[in-house]
């Protein structure tokens, strides 16, 4: 790198949107941010605690229901040490006909510091963090992004290549990765190209030709339909969940059929290189997107992305909040 | 007796007289006394440096009245063309209830005549209650005064029902505008399917909609014997469907709007949803091949498809935001700034392209500038600059995706039936 010593780097960022926005390096300071965190989750002495926002309120805003996502923030949250408040559709007043942004406003009212929010329509996380003072995390918005889910996966690739190679300081930079999946449908496929790239990854997004979106090859990955092509070469198979709502809509044929050319199985994976990891962002469809035997087999790292995702969501949480206050900097 | 007007040392541009020299114009009561040089008048305008032509005429405007008056009304909506340099706007019946009968129609042209600055003429629906499946009372229609007829915002799904309307409108005499739209490839679309739609993550708009639609609509309105418009022409494909039409002897017409020659769907990103409209911003094929329509006659005249929406209406989640983008008082400016002053076509060709084009297509009496008749007439000062801020619109609205802009163009008065119906402040 050519900028600055990992040390001297300062987050300026006031939220995070979309991996497209960030540099390499503040990718790579997410990154490195990351491991203090993870450790504290696997302290010995078991108190899994730092005071890095404590005083802090966390909001965590899902319109779309999660359990995963939402688990990791209020779990990185409580680590840090600071309040959380949890905001379901449920629960909302959207129904009522309340805006976001007014929704947004009495959230503030109640002195938010970080509000993380999971919405249905693409670009919501923007329209809030352009208005708003708190700082915004998205935590999926439409088919738009889902950055820390992109960070999160990034970190687990890393720390995987980095036990490999035996070398703590090894990149992404070469590393093939394969996703597969509906790529058109999905926020995970989205921050995951531009996150990867940004790394120095080669990346194949692979799916039935109806699932993949035109002008995807502008982001920087190949594209294929050709599951055999996609992870021929690849060091990480990655599966993305197939969204059964799907069906019925004229997308693809049947599941059936879905699961005889894209499933990812034992016998598919036998094309792959003998080292080639498998990942998925959760849930599974067992034996729809992944085989039982390679959800539970021995190359699946699916856990250590979970762990890893309360570590890599202390670090932006501690980073947004953290950071030098305007002008300062 | 009124006071005599008359227009100082302006280059007088009159496309149906094929006039582009230096005349002044004398304005008496309603209509245009003279046309010549060295004329006086009681009072004057100074039209030094600035082009005289007729009053721009717009044939797709949305005023929104009935139903809809919080984002514009026929007071507020034709004081926003008067600002832009229009006498004449044609409204699209998308009301509610939509403007489907001849009371209607007559109610709307009351309506008019009692709050509107300048010449509102209703296009009313082609269907009842714009749902497409039974043709509505035109001879009816056309007595109570309506322009044309169109289901603008929809298209008539059944090919059948299009037809049918093509036929009867060919008959009694009036044209029916086509929102061309095949409606089956929308699925939620919000924005020009492609790179920035993928990026963004919104589902696509693709241009096939569009073309498809057009193709249908001028085959069945040659099997109809029939004169057709297509509105809101956005594509490469759209003009090259309608430029084959035409060299085939089809009388089929065409506009298109500032902002498909202005801006990319990279303006999706900066301004949000104030660049959300339908047909949406395609890419610079596309922008290229407008101006390229424009230029050598495939499209006929530029209409803004004034769409107003509330503040709040807009300030939403972008697929959760209306399709629409007001236009009325930046149209003039982006035809001088993006098409003549980059030299894609010449003043002349875009002061036809507002006037006489758009007014003979659906034969209404405007667009012209002579002797006897009336006095709508347009000064605007080519060379002006000015920054579009929304805030300074007479419009209701400010859903406007070329605010900050810099343009050259600037209106210095509007005259409709001889009355000043705008004049630009001095300095």
């Amino acid at each position: 790198m050519t900028e600055a010593e990992p040390g001297s780097r300062v987050w300026t960022r006031k939220d995070l949107v979309g991996i497209e926005d960030l540099s390499r390096s503040e990718v790579e300071m997410i990154l490195d941010t990351a491991p203090q965190f993870l450790a504290v989750s696997h302290r010995e002495s078991g108190i899994k605690k730092v005071p890095v926002l404590q005083g802090r309120l966390v909001v965590n805003w899902f319109y779309e229901p999660s359990t995963r996502t939402r688990t990791s923030f209020e779990l990185a949250a409580k680590r840090l040490s600071a309040d959380t408040l949890s905001i379901s559709a449920s629960t909302s007043s959207t129904q009522k006909g309340e805006t976001l942004h007014d929704t947004l406003y009495n959230i503030e009212a109640m002195r938010s510091d970080i509000v993380v929010i999971r919405h249905g329509l693409a670009g919501a996380a923007r329209l809030l963090a352009e208005r708003h003072p708190s700082s915004i995390i998205n935590a999926g918005d439409g088919y738009h992004e889902h950055p820390t889910q992109a960070l999160l996966d990034a970190f687990t690739m890393r720390e995987h290549v980095r036990r490999m190679r035996e070398d703590p300081e090894a990149t992404l930079d070469g590393i093939r990765v394969a996703l597969v999946g509906d790529i058109a449908h999905s926020r995970v496929a989205r921050s995951n190209v531009w996150c990867l790239t940004k790394l120095g990854a080669q990346v194949t997004v692979c799916g039935p030709s109806t699932l993949l979106p035109q002008g995807m090859d502008r982001m920087g990955c190949a594209v294929t339909t050709s599951l055999r092509e996609a992870i021929a070469d690849a060091d990480v198979v990655y599966a993305l969940r197939m969204q059964l709502e799907r069906q019925g809509r004229c997308l693809f044929p049947s599941i059936r059929e879905y699961v005889r050319l894209f499933r990812i199985d034992n016998e598919t994976l036998a094309g792959a290189p003998a080292h080639a990891i498998v990942m998925h962002p959760g849930p599974i469809n067992r034996n729809v997107e992944l085989s039982s035997e390679v959800a539970d087999g021995p190359r699946n790292v699916i856990l250590e992305q979970v762990t890893n995702g309360v570590a890599v969501r202390m670090a932006v949480m501690h980073l947004l909040v953290n950071r030098p206050a305007v002008g300062v900097a | 007796m009124a006071k005599s007007i008359v227009i100082k040392n302006g280059r007088l541009i009159e496309p149906s007289l094929g006039l582009s020299e230096q005349l002044d114009v004398l304005v008496e009561g309603t209509s245009v006394a003279g046309i010549g040089r060295d004329l006086t008048g009681d009072t004057e305008i100074d039209a030094s440096g600035c082009v005289v032509c007729p009053g721009l005429v717009d044939i797709h405007v949305h005023f929104r009245e009935p139903g809809f008056e919080s984002k514009e009304t026929i007071a507020t909506g034709s004081r926003a063309a008067a600002r832009g340099g229009f006498t004449s706007v044609v409204t699209m019946p998308n009301t509610a209830p939509p403007i489907d009968n001849g009371g209607m129609v007559e109610q709307h042209n009351r309506s008019a005549r009692e709050a509107a600055c300048i010449k509102v003429w209703p296009a009313a629906a082609a269907t009842k209650g714009r749902a497409g499946a039974e043709m509505t009372e035109m001879a009816d229609l056309k007595a109570a005064g309506a322009a044309a007829v169109t289901d603008d915002g929809n298209d008539i799904e059944s090919s059948w029902v299009l037809r049918r309307v093509l036929e009867y409108a060919n008959m009694v005499g009036l044209t029916y505008l086509t929102h061309a739209e095949d409606h089956s490839l929308m699925e939620g679309g919000a924005m020009n399917e492609g790179y920035n739609a993928t990026r963004l993550g919104l589902p696509g708009l693709p241009k096939a909609m569009e073309e498809i639609a057009i193709d249908r609509a001028i085959r069945l309105a040659e099997l109809a014997g029939a004169r057709i418009h297509i509105c809101h022409v956005s594509t490469a494909g759209g003009v090259d469907i309608v430029r084959r039409a035409k060299e085939r002897g089809l009388p089929v017409t065409c506009e298109t709007a500032p902002h498909y020659w202005t801006l990319t769907d990279d303006a999706v990103e900066r301004f949000g949803t104030n660049a959300k409209m339908n047909p949406p911003l395609r890419g610079p094929e596309d922008v290229a091949a407008i101006r390229q329509g424009l230029a050598d006659g495939a499209i006929d005249c530029i209409a803004t498809d004034h769409a107003p929406h509330t503040l709040t209406e807009k300030d939403v989640e972008f697929q959760s935001a209306p399709f629409g983008i007001i236009g009325l008082e930046t149209s003039l400016a982006l035809g001088v700034t993006g098409l003549v002053r980059d030299g894609v076509i010449s003043m002349e060709r875009l002061v036809e392209l507002m006037t006489a084009a758009p007014a003979g297509g659906l034969g209404l009496a405007a667009g012209r500038l002579e002797e006897g008749g009336p006095a709508d007439i347009t000064v605007f000062d080519p060379e002006a600059e000015w920054t579009v801020d929304p805030n300074q619109f007479a419009s209701k609205a400010r859903n406007c995706p070329f605010a900050g802009m810099r343009l050259h163009g600037v209106v210095k008065a509007t005259l409709c039936d001889g009355r000043v119906v705008h004049r630009a402040a001095e300095g």
